[in-house]
């Protein structure tokens, strides 16, 4: 029964292997929006505070799958009429805009609570040492909102290794394609599906002793 | 730039789709609650194999993409010829129940990991006072742990619906034309998937804003059952 996993092994591991590079280009880019719309939200105009609820609350409120298709076939559409010609966009590209960008709406409720969460008279006494808006933000308010915003940053990571799995639908030949097109062809689905969902379990459980071992890192600082 | 006829037009077909939408999540939904229940009361036994066995059930199901899960069902059983042959078969043989297996265990440990940490935020004085009145154990689950833990865990609970509304859109993977299946179909037809996509996406808003409101609605009347009207008095008058 198991010697079909040995046989496709070089493939699902690579697959596995792309599962985890585009967790982690999703990662950055949620990250990236994370931190901009969290800044935007507390510091910005109002009209970017009101577009940025309602980038959440629609980010909320439809399933992550309608976002990669949308992104995948709508971009497909708008690149072939700006170049004249048939143009796909790459299952990649598509699937890492689209979970960073669900990801990054998650991000910036996350950023912007640990942000608000440093203490008020820590950035008093920044100012009264005449430090400028920008070295005021980069070198108090970040290192400390990291730390209460890393439990919420670490749950959305778990979130996109599982979630990765949708870019398999526009054709990504990540882990999840590819344990499909392995049981296509060893007709064991049982064993590869398993296998693969072990696979699935091992990133995840490995990520969750990563995170837990660096929160309690960045915990050290604050005991005496 | 964008043609919103084609969006229209497709309306019909996507109410169609919404309606298995809103199926598949009422049965997974029921589904996962009534599993949630011994799920949650095993995560809490005081037998450490039955915790310990509740705990991988959540670990595997909260570890693991939907996706693999509901292929495992789906897929995964027909490799067994003698499973093939079961009474299971007439349903494991279904996209739809295969659907709603699938999830509804999923939502199980979500849910049920829920409940576990709502009914250990019960608090003990009443439970105390529970037994202090000669309830048996099934009488002060009934009537003392369960109402709270309720309460407790309803704001969480909430939020699990509007997941499993989101997480029904996978069942378009295992061919059911349900709102996300039917728009990939229509954009197949149409080739416009911005009027289509888009079309659905704001079908799945409506859905879950209206379940927000409901699930908000609820929760004020859960909480309005829950104050004490001796309390309330007491806290006006400090107030005052």
């Amino acid at each position: 029964m198991f010697d079909a996993l040995i046989t496709y092994r070089v493939q699902l591991l690579t697959g596995a292997g792309l599962t985890i590079l585009v967790a982690v280009a999703s990662l950055m880019l949620a990250t990236g929006i994370g931190l901009l719309g969290a800044m935007a939200k507390l510091y910005g105009p109002r009209v970017t505070k009101i577009a940025l609820g309602a980038y959440t609350t629609v980010m909320r409120g439809i399933p992550d799958l309608v976002v990669i298709l949308l992104i995948y076939f709508g971009g497909t559409v708008t690149l072939s009429k700006l170049r004249g010609s048939y143009f796909e966009v790459e299952p990649f590209t598509a699937g890492v805009v689209a979970l960073g960008i669900i990801s990054g709406a998650y991000m910036t409720e996350v950023f912007r609570g640990a942000i608000q969460a440093v203490p008020k008279g820590q950035i008093e006494a920044a100012r009264a040492l005449g430090l400028r808006p920008f070295p005021l933000f980069t070198l108090v308010i970040l290192p400390q909102a990291w730390r209460i915003a890393l439990p919420g940053f670490g749950n959305q990571w778990l979130i996109l290794l599982k979630h990765t799995s949708l870019i398999s639908v526009v054709g990504l030949e990540e882990l999840m394609r590819k344990s499909v097109i392995v049981a296509g062809a060893t007709q064991q689905p049982f064993t590869i599906y398993s296998a693969t969902a072990v696979s699935y379990l091992v990133m995840t459980i490995l990520s969750m002793q990563a995170l837990k071992r660096f929160e309690r890192r960045l915990e050290r600082s604050y005991q005496r | 730039m964008l043609d919103l006829r084609i969006s229209v037009e497709s309306l019909p077909k996507l109410a169609k789709g919404a309606t298995l939408t809103l199926e598949l999540a009422a049965l997974v939904l029921v589904t996962a609650a009534i599993l949630s229940i011994p799920v949650a009361f095993a995560l809490n036994a005081r037998r450490s194999w039955v915790s310990r066995a509740a705990e991988a059930y959540v670990m595997l199901f909260r570890g693991t993409p939907a996706m693999i899960q509901i292929f495992l069902v789906y897929y995964g059983t027909s490799q067994f010829a003698w499973f093939r042959e079961s009474v299971f078969w007439p349903i494991f043989r279904e996209p739809y129940w295969c659907a709603v297996v699938a999830l509804g265990l999923n939502g199980a440990a979500y849910t049920g990991n829920i409940l576990a940490g709502a009914i250990r935020a019960v608090p003990q004085g009443t439970i105390e006072a529970g037994r202090a009145l000669g309830l048996d154990w099934f009488k002060l689950q009934r009537f003392i742990v369960i109402p709270q833990a309720v309460r407790i865990g309803f704001p969480a609970y909430t939020n699990e619906v509007i997941q499993t509304v989101k997480a029904t859109s996978l069942a378009s993977t295992i061919t059911l034309i349900e709102l996300t299946g039917s728009a990939q179909m229509l954009v197949n037809d149409t080739y416009a998937p911005y009027e289509v996509f888009l079309a659905a996406a704001a079908m799945y808003l409506a859905i879950t804003f209206v379940l927000a409101v409901l699930f908000r609605h609820i929760e004020n009347h859960l909480y309005r059952a829950g104050r004490d009207p001796a309390a309330q008095n007491l806290k006006t008058a400090v107030e005052a």
